[in-house]
């Protein structure tokens, strides 16, 4: 068996992992994994790709660990990892199946909403049942990718905006322009079935 | 519709534009600064003015934000057990496992 070791602070533990200390690698594992393939999974939408992104983030993270010089936090840093592996899967994804007829990403503007009509429930009595889950997942989905993967982590994780540009290497403002189209844009994916629905999801019919 | 065209400013009670006031392209493109918090109290109250007479650009902020509460109470997917122990046997970390 193998002596329970603590590391305190961020400081202890990177210094072990830096060392070659692999229980220190463990605890890292231990630690930030959940987080990350929560991550990978949101990012990825699929289980089986999620996992093969977190893989390849950990074994990333722990070839490079020496070259990581502190200029964020450890966390920010494996964020970055996890989601640089996601996106990487992202573009194979796209080269697999190119289409001319693609939609075009693009960073101009904010598309201007078009479902205005009011939203009449209280959104902490709603019973977030599997179908609410379901459909806030797969809005998630619908998202461009740059979009998705700051919403991941800024609104989702709870990364600051300092944080998120940093795991994304994009700057503060464009992760809070990116952060406002997310969120409008998933305002109008989940209009169709949250808006002018008298306290449906409040009070769920009883089959 | 007063969005689209994205023109709209509030009015004074005589019909005339209030000077300065924001129209909905403004009020939109502040609308998750104002809601974390970010703007000045006077760019707050300027977004407020055109709020109390622009039903549409409200309806976007109160469905923005129910949908920020929502996400907020999403249970986070959990990482299965199995994929843990995996991940520990691809790092040659399995003789760690608890």
């Amino acid at each position: 068996m193998n002596d329970v070791k603590t590391y305190d602070t961020e400081e202890e533990l990177l210094a072990a992992l830096k060392a070659g200390d692999r229980y220190a690698c463990a605890e890292l594992v231990r630690r930030y994994s959940p987080k990350l393939y929560r991550v990978t999974l949101r990012i990825l939408g699929s289980e089986d790709e999620a996992e093969e992104a977190l893989q390849e983030a950990f074994i990333s993270a722990c070839n490079k660990i020496s070259s990581f010089r502190g200029d964020s936090q450890l966390g920010t840093w494996l964020y970055r990892v996890a989601t640089n592996a996601a996106l990487m899967r992202l573009r194979k994804r796209k080269e697999d199946h190119v289409s001319l007829d693609a939609p075009v990403e693009t960073e101009e503007g904010t598309e201007l909403p078009r479902n205005l009509a009011d939203w009449r429930f209280d959104p902490y009595r709603v019973v977030l049942s599997g179908e609410l889950r379901e459909i806030l997942e797969q809005a998630i989905q619908k998202l461009p990718d740059t979009l998705r993967v700051v919403f991941v982590l800024r609104e989702l994780e709870g990364l600051s905006t300092l944080e998120t540009a940093q795991a994304l290497g994009i700057s503060e403002s464009a992760t809070k322009v990116r952060l406002h189209r997310a969120r409008m844009a998933l305002r109008e994916l989940l209009a169709p079935y949250l808006a002018d629905v008298d306290s449906r999801w409040e009070y769920p019919t009883v089959a | 519709m007063s969005i689209p065209d994205g023109n709209t400013r509030p009015l004074l009670e005589d019909g005339m534009p209030m000077k300065d006031a924001l129209d909905c392209g403004d009020v939109l493109e502040l609308l998750s600064a104002y809601v974390d918090g970010e703007l000045s109290p006077e760019l707050c109250r300027a977004i407020e003015a055109h709020m109390a007479v622009c039903h549409d650009c409200f309806v976007v902020l109160d469905s923005m934000n129910k949908t920020l509460v929502l996400y907020h109470r999403l249970e986070p997917p959990e990482m299965p057990e199995d994929v843990e122990l995996r991940l520990f046997q691809v790092l040659n970390l399995d003789d760690f496992l608890t």
